[in-house]
Formats: C-alpha cells, structure tokens, sequence
C-alpha cells in the first residue's frame, strides 16, 4: 500500500470504471437518476448491476483478479502515481462529495495535492467553442491567479480550458482533470500542453492508464473539478452546455460560483450571464475571485487597479474606443477624430503596456490588465 | 514471270539547305537550325528533331502553302531535321522556316541571304503568314546569335521592333520571300509598339474605397515598400475592392522593367497594342493548381506567379488555395524567380512579385465575434492554419478590414490613385537612392534592415518589446523593414518612434 499510494480495493474501481466505460454510455443519459455522477454514487456491484447486467459478474471477477504487482506495474509504465480516499495525499475538497472518486491517478507533480484545500483553488470551466474574449479573459485569469498563488483547475479540453492552463503554466501552478487515463492526451492537439502540465503542473484522473474517453467520462470528471476547489467560475458557455453541469456540481457541494459577464446579445456568454441573474458572483478579474473566496481585501493582487500608471490623452481616448467595442484601427477611427496614424502607433503602445492583444485575424481585444505587466 | 529489281544507288547527289529559327522554352526563345534534305526516292515528307503535335503537322501546312503560292512540292523523298535534336520543339512558329529551307534546297529559292536571317512565323494554307508567341525574346535571341535580320509575320513587327540592333522584316506571304531574295523589295522596319499609359482612363481608383483610413493606408504603406499584404475580414468589406485599386498607386513601370513585362506577355501571348506601362495584375481564382501558380508543364509554360511580375499577385481567399499551390509560392517568393527542373535541365522563370492576399477570418465568413458564426473550433482552426503557415511568414502586414459604417459608405469619395501615388512614387525614390535601382525596403537584406538610421526613442522601444520575447527575430526585421518604409513616406531621415510604433502595430504577428 506504500508502494502504491492507494488501496489496491479502490485502485480496483478505477480499472472497474474503464472496463464499464462502454455500458455507462448506454445507461448514462442525463436523465435524474441515471447522470453519470449520480450512477458514480453506487458500489461497485450496484453500478455493474445498473450498466452491465449480463456481464456483471464476469466484470467484477475480472477486476477483482488483478493483483497488487499489476496494479503497480502499470502504474509505473505510465509513470503514473495513485492516492485513494484512505490517504492523506487524497484532497480535502474531494471528501465533501458523496459520489467522490475512490481513487485518483496522477501523473505530474504530486506536491500539488499535498495540503490542498478547496480555498487553494479556483476552477476555470467554458466553452470549448469560445469567442477571442473570452479566451484572452481565461488565459488572464488563469495566469493572474495563479500568479496569486492559487491552483487553477480546468480540463484541458479545446477553448477556454485550455487557455486557462496556458495562462496557469505562465503564473503558476495548474491541474488538469481529465475524461480520459491521465497517460491519454485528449484532445490529441492538446498533447503539447498536455506533456507541459504533465512536466510542471499536475494531470489527475480517476481512471487508468490508457482508458479512453467516452461520453459520461466528461461530467464525471466535471465532478470532481467541482469538488477540488473553493469556487468554480464560468467564462463562456451557451445555455446547453457541459460547463453548467460543472457550476450545478459545484453549487450543490456549496461551493462559491462565478461568472464572467458578457454581451447579452453573444450566445457564448448566455451561460454566465444567467447565472448571474440567478446571483453568481461577478467575475471581472482575478481579483474578484480573491474578494469572492476570502474576503473583500484579504488579499491584494499585483495585477489589480490602482497601480497603472496615467495614459497620454490619445492612449486614453484610444483605449475608450476599444472598450467601447471599437476592434479594428478603421472602426477606432470611425468613432474618434484622429488620425489613423496616431491610432496605429497608440495602439502598438497600448499592447505593449498590456492593455490589448491581437487575435490571428488582426483584431484587437482588451485584456484584463489595467496596468503594466509584471 | 517477275524479277526483284535491286534499284540503282542515286546519280543525283541529294541537296541540303539550311535556315534559322526559335523554339520557346517556357518563356525564353532557343535557337533552332532547320536542316532539309531532298534526294531521289520514294515521295515523303518527315520531320524528326524532338517535334510536338503542332510542329508534326507543319507538314501539311508547309506542303499546301507551297503549292498554293505557285511553287511546285518537289516529289522526292525530303527529310526535315530540327537541330540541336535534344531539345524538344513546340508550335507552329517554325513553319516558315521551314518553307523557305525546303524551297531553298529545291532550287526554287536562290537567297545568298538565307543564312544570314532567322525567320519565325506560322504559315496558313494559303500560304499567308500568322502570328506567333515569343517574337520578341526571338528577335533579342536572334540579335544574340549574330543574325542580321528577323523575318516574322507582320503583326509580330511591333513587338519585334522593341528589340534594338535587329532588322525586323515583316512579311504577309511566303511568296514574298522571292522578292526579298531578289532584293528588289525591302520593307521598312516597323514602328515599335509605343509605351501604353501607366494607368488607363476608367481604371479603378482609389477614391472608390470610401473611409476605412486603415486600409488605406495599409495599401499606400505596402505599395511604397513593396510590402506584401494581408487582409483579414468579412465577405463584402471591400478587401478585393482594395487590392484592385492597388495598381493604380505603384509607381509606373521603368523602362527595362516594361520590357521584362513585354517579353513574359509576348511569350504567353499577352501582348496587346502597346507595351505595358502599368503593373500587371493577376487574381487566379482559388482552385489553381501549384502548376497554373508558379508555372510547369512540359513544354514549360509560365505560371500566374511570372505573369505577375513587376506587378501584384492577388490570392483573393487565400484560405481556399490548395495547400500544394501555396507551398509552391515559397521558394519564388524568397528567391524572386521560379525553377522547375525537367530531363532537359534547369529552367528560371522570373517572378518578382508583390503579394497581396485576403482572407475570411472563419469558414463561414462571419468571425467569431458574431453569434451567427456555425463554425467549430477545429473549422476555424483548419482554416486559420493556413494563415499562419509557411506562406504567411513571408507576409509583412496584416490588415484586419471592416464593414464600412454607412456613413462612410454614403460619404464623400476618398482621395484619388494619383495623389497616394505621387507620395508611394517620392517614398520608392528614396529607397532607390538608399539601396540601388529597382529595390524596395521589401527586399532589405536583414543586414541593411539592420543597417537603418534609427532614432534613440524607436530603438528602446523596439528592443522594450524585443526583449519582452514578443518578438522572434524575423519579426524584428519585418518591424525595421516596416518602419524605414513608415519614415520613407514621411520624409524622414531617421525612423522616428512614431513611425515605429505604428510598424508594430501593423505587422503581420507571428502567433496562429
């Protein structure tokens, strides 16, 4: 059991997991009853019952054969770690939920579990299918609070998961939970990012080594980036989206819920502005998840206003436009008198103080920073 | 009862003639020499040396443009040869050689001169002379090859006239070869094509593109460097208005570079009434092949990349070419001439171009700002893949375009061709005088971008950003080169931080 960092009775459910992975898709529909989460819940036998019938009894004999060594051994082949809720390595945050993995596998920097409770951490879920807004919003945001020194979790899927971790790795530390075997890169253009947080952050998974993703594998793990940290925020996602089925998890574990405004009229950002409506905590940068977590104050963020030095009159005045939805140097110029020249050079010097960034497609975006970049 | 009859070895020695002429090779003209043997034996015509389809069937033109000019078809077994007999021989430009030679060796045609002339052009059955492609490199390569005269067919007589130190004789008939022979006719040389306006009247103008001060000057900045062009958004946001207005703001066409421009469309068959002032222009449609692109085939044939040269080549969509035909691009790109190698050897096809692109920024055209945007991630990111590819490292400015609001669009007209060229004209003399003749801050070296007079504030700025890693050294350069084109426009001596603040702002960025 020292070897393994987990029992091998709970190491066993995990492998229960990917062998069931096939049957959980037919039961799994997102009806109440029979969400994946609440399928999770079950023992073991319960759950074999529930998704695979006629083969129950081969499944668990199957499993239950496996012995310490191979458990061991293909752990180490992956070079994969495990802790199971018997260990001290296990999250606090995990605890409070009754349907909470037996066991998680890691693959990465293990330290990052060591002591973590719910308030270390803030989750960043959104659409994969995100606007430049509000992936530029989520790579701020998972850097400055990471930077803050807090974990950023996410998921590593397309859109804001990943630029969430993108901003982490910047800043600081992140983890990324995964609807696969935390060996398995998926999505298979993330692998790059995958090896990075792999190599400086942490990658955690309930299932083993080489298990494929399936559908129900994805809110399953939405279950537990909920419990693992103090608040769950929402970027972007439209109104019938997985990451709303993360910020359901996490209200239900009482966790904090925030959410980034945006325009009423963007589809992608339907999803948070209900929940605000509904009396999610507004999320306009980093420091509104340090105020919302611990308390107005109790922490002061280097990046937060106050510190920004004055802008010349035409950076101000240029700056104004771009808030005011002015994109392009035309459409700047269309609403303020000056010249395109001046327009061109202030905003080459707002993007060097960091006020805006450039999508691929020559457009301008402004960023959370009110001020220099550190 | 019948005897095999050996037949007797001929009495009469068979008789040889020879005369000049030119094959085109993609667009350069090869010396031909026609050899043609007429002996006894049975009655054919043959022509070996490597000949394609059109040269095969010159047979029949030459045997009926003879007979119908009052000549008679000698009856003898007559063997044409085209030498050198390794190089392969395309279309019908060596009909009249061919004639004359074949007259020549049957006595029907007794010209001392012969030797000392090449002729091209194509016959028609009646014996009248047809235009052919080339006759302008033909007539520099005959000059080359220490020949007197050319003669051609008369429409080609313009276009040959551009080459100096040549007689250019025109002909309409073959028959009028007796008289030249006799010399008791010789036609004036012709008039060469005169140099055409560089922009004609109703060309399009800037003024058309109303507002957007960006785009404008996007086009003015990238037209005085020779900068290559990106512009990124919607569908109907007037990028394509803007890149055909482009031409209208270069600077006219030197005289050496016409010539260049004349000899590529005479080959291709371009060449109108007067030589080109103007820069060409050329819009392939998105589905062209790498080979339609950069040029190939065999016989090689020029591509859009060398019909545009000197000029613009506009890749409307850029995002829709064939990913083999853009990768096609790069080399000629970097190197300013395209090579394609084939059994014969090496070939180069000049190809110094300034590329102008556009582009959508999603698929479905819409941008992922707008909610009605269907497109994936993975679309998008396919899609974008081949902005940031290998052919978009050699683009230096990014334009993103937008709907012009309906002010601008029920606005006054905004400034016409002819001033923004007169300031592109002053800002390439500038760079002429700094980098020699024909160069553009484009082509810097990144020694000589380096090399760039540079203010104390313009270079702590962009070493501020150099050393932030915001900037790969490639687009360091892009940046200095950007600038000295900025400060090139205005006059300056130095870039100054202005000049280079706004270089940064409309460089092309190297991220996806």
């Amino acid at each position: 059991m020292v070897e393994l960092g987990a029992c091998p009775e709970c190491l066993r459910r995990s492998w229960l997991l990917a062998a069931l992975g096939p049957y959980v898709e037919r039961v799994a529909t997102g009806e109440v009853g029979s969400r994946s989460p609440e399928l999770l819940r079950l023992s073991n036998e319960d759950l074999v019952q529930a998704a695979a019938p006629k083969v129950a009894g081969q499944l668990l004999a199957r499993v239950e054969a496996l012995s310490e060594a191979r458990l061991n051994e293909e752990l180490l082949l992956a070079e994969c770690w495990a802790c199971c809720r018997h260990g001290d390595l296990y999250p606090e945050g995990l605890r409070d939920a009754a349907d909470a993995p037996w066991a998680l596998l890691g693959r990465g920097d293990r330290r990052l579990l060591d002591g973590l409770e719910p308030h270390g951490a803030v989750t960043i879920v959104g659409a994969r299918r995100a606007t430049s807004y509000g992936r530029e919003i989520s790579r701020e945001l998972g850097r400055e609070l990471a930077r803050a020194g807090m974990v950023v979790v996410s998921g590593m899927a397309f859109g804001i998961d990943g630029c969430a971790h993108r901003g982490a790795l910047d800043g600081g530390r992140t983890i990324a939970v995964l609807g696969c075997g935390p060996d398995v890169a998926y999505p298979a253009s993330h692998r790059g990012l995958w090896r990075q947080i792999s190599e400086s952050g942490l990658v955690l998974s309930e299932l083993p080594p080489g298990a494929p993703p399936w559908k129900w594998t994805f809110p399953a793990r939405n279950r537990i980036m909920a419990a693992l940290s103090g608040m769950t925020v929402v970027v972007e996602a439209a109104t019938r989206s997985g990451s709303l089925i993360t910020m359901d998890l996490a209200a239900d574990l009482g966790r904090d819920l925030g959410a980034v405004p945006g325009p009423v009229t963007s589809r992608a950002s339907a999803g948070p502005n209900a929940l605000l409506a509904s009396g999610a905590h507004v999320i306009r940068d980093a420091q509104d998840v340090l105020d919302a977590m611990l308390g107005p104050g109790q922490q002061q963020h280097s990046g937060s206003p106050g510190t920004a030095t004055p802008l010349d009159a035409d950076l101000r005045i240029v700056l104004e436009a771009v808030e005011a939805g002015g994109s392009t140097c035309d459409a700047v110029a269309a609403m303020t008198e000056l010249p395109v020249t001046t327009i061109a050079a202030a905003l080459a010097r707002l993007e060097l103080l960091g006020y805006l960034t450039y999508t691929s497609v020559g457009t301008v975006i402004r960023t959370l920073h009110s001020g220099h970049p550190a | 009862m019948w005897t095999i009859c050996r037949s007797t070895p001929p009495s009469v020695p068979s008789v040889l003639a020879t005369a000049r002429t030119f094959t085109l090779d993609g667009i350069a003209a090869r010396p031909v020499r026609v050899e043609v043997d007429v002996h006894r034996g049975l009655p054919n015509f043959t022509i070996v040396g490597l000949p394609d389809a059109a040269v095969r069937e010159a047979r029949e033109r030459v045997r009926a443009a003879i007979v119908n000019c009052g000549f008679e078809f000698p009856l003898r077994r007559i063997v044409v040869n085209l030498a050198p007999a390794s190089l392969r021989k395309a279309g019908p430009g060596m009909d009249l050689a061919i004639a004359a030679a074949l007259l020549s060796a049957s006595e029907q045609l007794e010209w001392e001169g012969l030797a000392k002339v090449a002729l091209i052009g194509e016959l028609a059955l009646d014996g009248s002379t047809r235009p052919i492609h080339g006759a302008l490199a033909m007539a520099e390569q005959a000059r080359e090859g220490g020949a007197e005269a050319i003669v051609l067919p008369a429409e080609n007589g313009g276009e040959a006239a551009l080459a100096e130190g040549i007689g250019v004789v025109p002909v309409e008939a073959l028959g009028q070869l007796l008289s030249l022979a006799a010399g008791d006719w010789s036609p004036a040389r012709p008039e060469p094509l005169p140099l055409l306006p560089s922009i004609s009247p109703g060309a399009p103008d800037l003024a058309d593109l109303r507002g957007q001060p960006h785009l404008r000057h996007a086009l003015e900045v990238a037209a005085a460097g020779g900068h290559s062009l990106l512009m990124v958004g919607p569908p109907g946001a007037g990028k394509s208005l803007a890149a055909g207005r482009l031409p209208s703001i270069l600077p006219p066409l030197a005289p050496a570079e016409a010539l260049e421009v004349a000899r590529i469309a005479s080959a291709c068959g371009r060449l109108g009434s007067g030589l080109p002032g103007g820069r060409p222009f050329r819009a392939p449609h998105h589905t062209i092949s790498a080979a339609g692109l950069v040029g190939g085939g065999q016989p090689i044939r020029a591509g859009e990349a060398t019909l545009a040269h000197r000029g613009v080549l506009f890749l409307d969509e850029l995002c829709e070419f064939r990913r083999d035909a853009l990768e096609a691009l790069r080399a000629p790109l970097e190197s300013g001439e395209v090579s394609i190698a084939r059994v014969g050897g090496q070939r180069s096809l000049p190809c110094r171009f300034m590329l102008v692109a556009a582009s959508n920024p999603c698929p479905c055209g819409r941008g992922e700002a707008d909610p009605d945007c269907t497109c994936t991630p993975y679309e998008v990111q396919r899609y974008g893949g081949k902005l940031s590819g290998a052919l978009a490292d050699r683009i230096d400015l990014l334009a993103a375009v937008q709907q012009p609001s309906a002010a601008e669009i029920g606005g006054s007209p905004g400034e016409p061709s002819t001033a923004v060229r007169e300031r592109v004209c002053a800002a390439r003399e500038r760079q002429e005088h700094r980098l020699g003749p024909g160069r553009c801050n484009a082509e810097m070296t990144p020694a000589e971008g380096r090399a760039c007079p540079l203010s104390d504030k313009a270079a702590a700025l962009l070493a501020d950003l150099y050393a932030r890693q915001r900037l790969s050294g490639r687009a360091h350069d892009r940046a200095l080169r950007l600038a000295q084109t900025l400060a090139d426009l205005a006059g300056a001596s130095e870039i100054g931080e202005e000049q280079m603040a706004q270089a940064l702002q409309m460089r092309r960025r190297d991220h996806g």
